[in-house]
């Protein structure tokens, strides 16, 4: 269960909160124009990466508004909250690394549960 | 009753003057306050409580607490009640405890199960998925009897009776076990002034200051337990702190949000329970900083015939021995590895009990150990294993042989006799909630075991846990972290200064590690058991292995290992140090199976905590409630919403309720609560071009006063919502959409405002439950609302269909809409929503001369479909589109965009071979189709599966007023098929045939076409 903080309410609870997809997919205005696989890709293709991701979420038991997310997918790490509209900040996070994908810690994935010697402890 | 042989004189969080009386297994018992179920079936010198999972061998007591892998009872035989697969360890006794031996029959010392054993050559690892994959028949033939055979408890049977609850909580430091590094750090952090959780699994603080020689050990010139109480009375005197025992910390979760179960009544008779309380709780807590102090979990040995009762491990054996007085054994073995078994075997020695040797798989013992087992006359076998051991339902004795340099073992068999044999294979810091918490873990090569590595989430480890075995630096360790841990949440903190150690003993020193201990046996006839819950032998994981499991994850699942209630909470680490060797690779490169939530069972009830019956989900009734349930309503839920699905007369079945409702709706009037539609309130200077972009039709030149019906499509094209929208003024709007769709389009209708369109000036409010709405109709519908309504003659001639104003009832103002989801004359009154109750009943009595009746949500779908409206989410399923349902005529062409405009001119959409929306009506009038049936083809279904479909049915009725069924469909072409033959398949008979028509029923009654 995440703790989000809503950019208008402050920090609250996952449970008030919905995901709204991935962030920054802007509506053609000319839609008329594209072509069937132009328009589909708006319609039904979003990006779901492992790692860094901008995504929107609504408060939708609290004041109802939209707002950005920068999260990392891999370890559930939220980086950045802003407002619809405004550009993503620029953050750091752990980036996938292993060979699997997984960031080199915090997924709790297999590839990572577990040290190597060599790693600095 | 029997008289505690094995209680002690003294000692313990025991209070023996006085008694408790409980029942096992059908067999009277007595115990003291303070007991668990364990320590007082040990104090009456029962060790065999329950059979294996499997081969439904002797099963004893090997652990003290939540560790233990075997000693599992059921807890009373009430059906609503009874408690599967508790731990007796962790079970405290009251008077008139009932607990029952589990998975045995016809009872636990003669148990018809335990031939399983004799063929435990034929369920090997894997045996489950050998058989599946073999001839289907074996698995046919082997099912019931292994679902007999194989198991734990049994479920309740009868609702729980109990209440349970969740709390949501915040504080700056949680720590997560009450021993002495868990003392330590909340008393720093408490002091510090930060707001501290303490939470402790077991009944009592103290962890395992409580199982040590209270004569040897002191803190601060205190005994033990007296330092724990000092500890436990500050803690207790401060306001910033909530202590928790019975309370396991048993989920971490992403960012520092932890969950906790609490046994708030558990250890109490049903009757001495206090009716404030609930029986159990889960905290969920939300702590800024995490101390974890959970201790460590002692390693069994993997040997020959390890499995029998009275084998123990031997921290626990010192648990029974000085938190509970009871001595579990008198002539006591001890097989070990390391250190600290030897100082269980000294204790032991010194509470009575008589050592008959040590064992140790090390040949270089420290000299000091020496000295000691020689003052106490203990004969010692360094450099030896325990090859076999004997006694049917308790362990009677060991055999002991010498290890060779080889690896095996070698020499003269020496037999000893206990009737207790402590094994220690060394201590693993309990990572579990570490590990939970997204941490990396680091194999120690001294340890043998993982310990805490690198943090992920805001927590440290301290105490045995982070690997830190001996007690002056447990203590030092934890009032560190404490004091870290109150700081990092922005409350600086000194650690607090730790009492004084004497008398503590040696920690493990370095546990010599061998995966599977040598026996001499042949390799077939060695079963060493590895996971005893699961039945999981060394022969089990060395065939996965074998066989090609050579990931962990895969190994635990196909022999099961490390499953079950337990988790492999003392098996896991044996597991991968037998796969390792296995497979010949170090054992942090086989790693560790995944450590998930929760950390023990946690009951469903407490999960569900309030949230149960009628609290389970919100229900949402509307202002004219009471009414409907006072007038014989069967309400059926409708999102939220519990709406009144039809009036039932006295003696009246509802079919025949819902004719003569939707008779008098056709004929005279009759009234339908309407209440719950949603309704948005839509204002704003570009409230119409909003609607113009978010419904299919055009919404410029709607006047105030007039109302439209409009299709709402998502991007995708596929109808997602419809409903009537009336004009208020130029500025205004108020939008209706279905009743279980109103959340849905607020946000969706907000999405595009707040993040597509922001340049709109449009402002939405929910009004939904801000207007009460009787719906009238039937011909009589006009007159009713004459009778009622002041400031408006609803004559149908004058007032138009389509069109709205507003009126008063009584001078309270009401909004009047002409429009209609019937097909027949009617009219919603809308009336702010306190007075809904009021409205209802004026409406039944200004309909009364005219014979009103109230009509349900099933009359109310009826009726639609005589006319051929369609409901969303009935005849639509979210791949729908406009033309699909042959709307077309509401897709505007001339207007600009609106959302889901392109898509309708996709390939897909535009195809002609596409479902659409017909109305059926069989041939023989009073059959009736079945929603859902497909649409065919041909006559008699082809015999080449599957048959092809041509459509299906999305609603059927028997229709009083078109006077035979009616039904609507989706049908391939259907628009192109008007006229046309074509069968509805159906369960158990031939084909109904049936003829394809228009949707609207009443229109071809009135031009005779039906």
């Amino acid at each position: 269960m995440f703790l989000i903080t809503c950019p208008y309410c402050g920090t609250r609870d996952q449970s008030e909160f919905s995901n709204a997809g991935e962030a920054h997919v802007a509506r053609p205005a000319n839609g008329e124009e594209l072509t069937d696989e132009q328009w589909a890709d708006f319609v039904f293709l979003r990006n779901n990466p492992k790692g860094l991701f901008a995504e929107r979420w609504v408060h939708t038991a609290g004041c109802r508004r939209f707002f950005n997310m920068l999260r990392n997918t891999a370890t559930d790490e939220i980086l950045a909250v802003y407002e619809i509209g405004a550009k993503p900040p620029k953050v750091t996070t752990v980036e996938p690394a292993t060979p699997s994908g997984e960031a080199p810690i915090g997924s709790g994935n297999d590839a990572v549960k577990v040290m190597r010697p060599e790693e600095p402890k | 009753m029997t008289a505690q042989p094995n209680r002690r004189a003294s000692g313990g969080l025991i209070d023996r003057s006085k008694v408790v009386r409980f029942r096992f297994d059908g067999r009277d018992f007595s115990g003291h306050p303070g007991d668990t179920l364990a320590s007082a079936l040990l104090a009456n010198d029962e060790h065999m409580v329950a059979r294996g999972f499997k081969y439904h061998r002797p099963r004893g007591i090997f652990g003290a607490g939540s560790e233990d892998p075997t000693a599992l009872v059921q807890i009373g035989s009430d059906a609503a009640r009874t408690d599967p697969n508790t731990r007796v360890t962790e079970q405290e006794i009251y008077d008139g405890l009932e607990a029952l031996a589990q998975n045995v029959w016809p009872s636990l010392k003669f148990d018809v199960g335990a031939v399983n054993d004799l063929f435990s050559a034929f369920l090997p690892a894997g045996f489950y998925y050998k058989t599946f994959m073999g001839p289907l028949g074996n698995w046919m033939a082997f099912e019931p009897f292994i679902r007999k055979a194989a198991g734990l408890g049994k479920a309740p049977g009868a609702p729980d009776p109990d209440r349970y609850e969740s709390i949501n909580r915040h504080c700056d430091v949680l720590v997560a076990g009450g021993g002495p590094a868990g003392l330590m750090a909340a008393l720093t952090a408490a002091k510090a002034g930060a707001r501290v959780i303490l939470a402790e699994e077991t009944a009592a603080l103290g962890g395992r200051l409580l199982s040590v020689d209270p004569d040897k050990v002191n803190l601060g010139d205190m005994a033990p337990t007296a330092w724990v109480e000092s500890i436990a009375a500050e803690l207790a005197g401060m306001d910033n702190v909530t202590v928790l025992t019975r309370t396991a910390a048993f989920g971490y979760y992403a960012q520092n949000f932890v969950g906790l179960w609490e046994r708030v009544s558990d250890h109490l008779a049903p009757n001495d329970q206090p009716a404030n309380l609930p029986r159990q709780r889960v905290w969920r807590v939300r702590a800024r900083e995490v101390v974890l102090a959970t201790g460590a979990v002692e390693r069994p040995l993997v040997f020959h015939e390890n499995d029998r009762p009275g084998i123990m491990l031997a921290g626990a054996a010192r648990t029974f021995t000085h938190r509970y007085g009871v001595l579990p054994g008198k002539r006591v073995l001890v097989f070990a590895n390391n250190d600290s078994a030897w100082e269980a075997a000294f204790d032991l020695q010194s509470s009575g009990a008589r050592v008959a040797g040590i064992v140790d798989l090390r040949r270089d013992i420290d000299g000091g150990l020496l000295s000691t087992a020689a003052e106490h006359g203990i004969s010692i076998h360094p450099g030896a294993a325990i090859v076999g051991t004997s006694g049917a339902q308790r362990v009677s004795g060991a055999t002991v042989r010498r290890m060779s340099d080889s690896g095996g073992v070698e020499g003269p068999v020496t037999a000893i006799e206990c009737d207790l044999l402590a094994v220690s294979g060394g201590w693993m810091p309990n990572i579990a909630l570490f590990s939970q918490s997204r941490g990396k873990l680091v194999y120690d090569e001294d340890l043998s075991a993982f310990r805490p590595g690198q943090s992920w989430q805001k927590e440290r480890s301290a105490g045995s846990a982070a690997a830190t075995f001996d007690l002056d630096g447990c203590l030092k360790e934890g009032a560190r972290a404490g004091a870290d841990a109150a700081s990092k949440a922005g409350i600086p903190a000194k650690a607090e200064r730790p009492p004084k150690v004497e008398g503590a003993e040696r920690p493990q020193g370095t546990p010599r590690v061998i995966p599977e201990i040598p026996s001499g046996r042949p390799r077939h006839k060695v079963r060493a058991w590895i996971d005893l819950q699961d039945d999981v032998t060394t022969k089990d994981l060395k065939l996965a292995v074998n066989e090609g499991y050579d990931s962990i994850e895969h190994a635990k699942r196909y022999t099961t290992s490390g499953m079950g209630t337990d988790q492999g909470k003392v098996a896991n680490m044996n597991a991968f140090a037998l796969v390792a060797d296995a497979l010949k690779k170090p054992i942090w490169q086989v790693g560790t199976t995944t450590y998930r939530q929760p950390w023990k069972p946690v009951t469903f009830a407490a999960m569900a905590g309030q949230h149960v019956g009628d609290h389970f989900h919100p229900r949402r009734v509307t202002p004219m409630h009471d009414w409907h349930k006072s007038n014989g309503a069967v309400f059926e839920p409708v999102g939220d919403w519990l709406r009144a699905r039809a009036y039932q007369r006295p003696g009246e079945s509802f079919e025949a309720a819902v004719r003569r409702e939707s008779l008098a709706a056709r004929e005279s009037v009759a009234a339908l609560d309407a209440s719950t539609l949603g309704k948005i309130d839509i204002r704003g200077k570009d409230a119409r071009t909003f609607l113009n972009r978010v419904y299919t039709n055009a919404w410029s030149k709607l006047a105030p006063g007039k109302a439209r019906y409009g299709l709402m499509l998502g991007e995708d094209g596929m109808v997602m919502d419809d409903g009537v929208t009336a004009c208020l003024a130029d500025d205004h709007f108020h939008m209706t959409t279905t009743t279980g769709g109103a959340a849905r389009v607020l946000t969706h209708l907000e999405d595009y405002i707040q993040t597509e369109w922001t340049d709109l000036e449009v402002y939405m409010t929910t009004v939904t439950e801000e207007w009460a709405v009787a719906s009238l109709s039937g011909p009589d519908s006009w007159r009713v609302v004459a009778e009622l309504c002041d400031g408006i003659d609803p004559d149908p001639e004058k007032f138009e269909f389509m069109s709205h104003t507003t009126a008063t009832i009584d001078g309270v103002p009401v909004r009047v809409f002409r429009i209609s989801f019937t097909g027949a004359l009617a009219y919603e009154i809308n009336i702010a929503a306190d007075y809904g109750a009021w409205l209802w009943d004026k409406v039944m009595e200004a309909g009364q001369p005219y014979g009103i009746q109230p009509y349900g949500t099933e009359a109310m779908h009826l009726l639609r479909a005589e006319k051929g409206f369609v409901i969303v989410g009935q005849e639509t399923d979210g791949t729908v589109t406009p033309a699909d349902l042959r709307m077309d005529w509401i897709v505007s062409k001339a207007k600009g965009d609106f959302i889901g405009k392109r898509s309708l001119s996709r390939s897909d959409t535009v195809r002609t071979d596409r479902k659409q929306l017909v109305g059926l009506l069989t041939e023989d009038p009073t059959l009736m189709l079945e929603e859902g049936a497909h649409v065919i083809a041909t006559a008699t279904e082809p015999a080449e599966k599957p048959v092809p479909m041509l459509g299906h049915v999305t609603s059927s009725y028997d229709s009083p007023t078109i006077g035979r069924s009616i039904a609507m469909a989706m049908v391939e072409s259907g628009g192109a098929r008007m006229g046309e033959r074509l069968w509805v398949s159906r369960k158990g008979g031939t084909p109904i045939p049936v003829k394809v028509t228009e949707t609207d029923f009443l229109k071809m009654r009135e031009d005779g076409d039906v």
